[in-house]
């Protein structure tokens, strides 16, 4: 693999403050808050890992914090200046692919400097370093169409870090990949991420994913959505998928954010349902007592 | 070329689909000499009987009648040496094709148009949602009236059978496209105008391409129809007024083997432009042929 250090521009880290953020959709009685009353910190270059029971509010706030809605109130700021609109300084990585299906994976990565009129030989010789990066040489003339759902996320990735984003932010990225490919993506990812050290926001309804990859793990609550808990994940770095399974401390975070997760996911299971909202509260008294 | 060739006879598509052209023209050619080959009288008592249930025995159709298809390619063999016949082909062509590149020229911008512009939907769609439920063929009085030559009247109402499609394709297609490739593209930093060009254009393309090849289609429909209708816009030559006149003056002549000649030209016509379209759509679309 060629290193062409010269090509590379210096990672900025920037950090996102979020302060008693609502959003809430529909008009009047039909009215329903989606996010409330919601603050953290996504602290500059560290991996944040947001985890919550699935609707649980968390793409919306990836929508607010990307820039491509307002909040109905409170403010998100990246590094003091409040975020009025999308921008490359904060860049989302979708849960389905957003490759432009039409344009081969090496004009995809080449997206965002050609829209900007920045396509000079630095940003050619960054992109070749990225393309080399992600092990996507010999697929550069391929479409999205043609690489597998890892390579997708790969190119993915190198479409983004090539806008040099102060803040990455990942919206459950590694869905739908087979559990063999995803384990791969989360060491690939933790590599890549370790070089740079630049600000990440990822979110996941996987544990285990959140476990490995985080250095802080924000655990939300059931719709409207709040951070419920902040775990730190001290575990060491880099990482490896096999020191983590058999780390105890690792275990220790996983049954934390479990015991909340499962609480959440219980009530976010009941609502609407009568029948189930007293198998909940059994549960929860039976568990209390136990 | 020896390969594509040994593929396409050793696949057993080719040969069903062969077969069943070939069973088709072979039935056809039996049925069409019945008459040869089987006593009238064999059909008595079944048309005493339908007599007897109260069908008029006259109502019965018989495909005897029908022109067989050997009568009717020495038919054709006959008129390819004639100037009226390629002339035929070449006016219906030339009118198919005007209306059709109109169709195109216009559609598309007004597709696109209605589909980035709330205003110009506002204001565009009403009026074409209350004209497209009428049919092409509705028009050609009103536009043999409007267009001061019958020519323009044909091509126009040709263009009209392919403009409601495609701008509907396109207009359909546009909105389509996936929310996150807007923002993506907006996250990256592109202006508008980027994103029309490297998003929406592509990303309409394959509605484009599919919008066209039915369009094209129905042009062929409207064409015909309206020669019949109009007369073909030269009467004074004859047969030269298009392949819809070609088969109503075989009609009109009594040239029953020249009305299915006509009728399979069309089919050809048809056949070979639609091909056309999907061949140049797969060049302008490649991503979605690698599939």
């Amino acid at each position: 693999m060629s290193e062409i250090p010269s090509a590379r521009p210096p990672v900025v880290a920037g950090e996102i403050a979020v302060r008693g953020v609502s959003k809430s959709y529909g008009a009047a009685q039909f009215r329903k808050a989606v996010v409330r009353e919601c603050s953290f910190k996504i602290e500059q270059g560290k991996l944040t890992v947001m985890i919550g029971p699935s609707g649980c509010g968390k793409s919306t706030l990836i929508r607010l914090l990307a820039g491509f809605e307002q909040p109905t109130e409170g403010s998100i700021t990246l590094d003091g200046a409040p975020i009025s609109g999308p921008d490359r300084d904060r860049l989302v990585l979708f849960q389905e692919t957003a490759l432009f299906p039409w344009m081969s994976t090496w004009n995809n990565i080449l997206y965002g400097p050609r829209a900007r009129g920045e396509l000079d030989r630095g940003t050619l010789e960054f992109a070749e370093f990225l393309l080399n990066k992600v092990g996507l040489r010999e697929f550069r003339n391929k479409y999205p169409g043609q690489l597998s759902g890892g390579m997708q996320r790969r190119a993915e990735l190198a479409r983004a870090m090539i806008n040099n984003p102060k803040v990455m932010i990942l919206d459950e990225p590694f869905r739908g990949l087979d559990a063999m490919t995803k384990e791969l993506m989360w060491e690939y990812y933790s590599r890549l991420y370790e070089e740079n050290r630049r600000t990440n926001f990822f979110v996941t309804t996987d544990i285990d994913e959140a476990v490995f990859l985080a250095d802080r793990v924000l655990v939300m609550s059931n719709i409207p959505t709040q951070v419920r808990a902040v775990i730190e994940v001290d575990l060491p770095r880099p990482r490896r998928l096999s020191d983590i399974v058999e780390s105890d401390r690792a275990n220790d975070v996983k049954k934390q954010a479990l015991s909340i997760l499962h609480t959440e996911a219980m009530r976010s299971f009941s609502r609407g349902s009568k029948a189930a909202a007293d198998f909940v509260d059994a549960y929860l008294k039976r568990a209390g007592r136990a | 070329m020896r390969k594509p060739l040994r593929s396409l006879l050793s696949s057993p598509v080719f040969w069903r689909g062969a077969v069943s052209i070939v069973a088709f023209v072979i039935l056809w050619e039996l049925g069409a000499r019945s008459k040869q080959w089987m006593a009238p009288e064999l059909f008595v008592p079944l048309k005493e009987m339908l007599g007897a249930m109260g069908f008029k025995k006259d109502y019965l159709p018989w495909i005897g009648v029908v022109p067989a298809p050997s009568t009717v390619l020495i038919a054709w063999i006959a008129v390819l040496g004639q100037g009226g016949y390629w002339q035929s082909w070449y006016m219906s062509l030339f009118r198919v094709m005007s209306g059709f590149v109109a169709a195109m020229l216009i559609g598309i911008p007004f597709g696109l148009l209605l589909a980035v512009s709330r205003t110009a939907q506002g204001i565009g769609f009403p009026v074409f949602e209350v004209l497209r439920p009428i049919p092409p063929l509705a028009w050609v009085p009103a536009s043999i009236i409007f267009w001061p030559t019958q020519e323009l009247a044909i091509s126009f109402v040709t263009f009209l059978g392919a403009f409601y499609t495609i701008v509907i394709n396109v207009l359909g297609g546009a909105r389509s496209i996936d929310l996150h490739y807007f923002q993506a593209a907006q996250s990256m930093g592109s202006s508008q105008w980027d994103i029309f060009r490297r998003v929406i254009l592509p990303g309409t393309l394959p509605s484009i391409v599919v919008g066209s090849a039915v369009g094209m289609g129905i042009t062929w429909e409207v064409v015909v129809a309206a020669e019949m209708i109009s007369g073909g816009g030269s009467q004074q030559s004859g047969a030269g007024g298009g392949l819809g006149f070609f088969i109503w003056s075989s009609y009109v002549g009594g040239s029953y083997e020249q009305i299915v000649v006509g009728m399979i030209s069309i089919g050809i016509a048809g056949f070979a432009s639609s091909e056309l379209l999907r061949w140049l759509g797969r060049y302008v679309t490649p991503w979605l042929r690698v599939r």
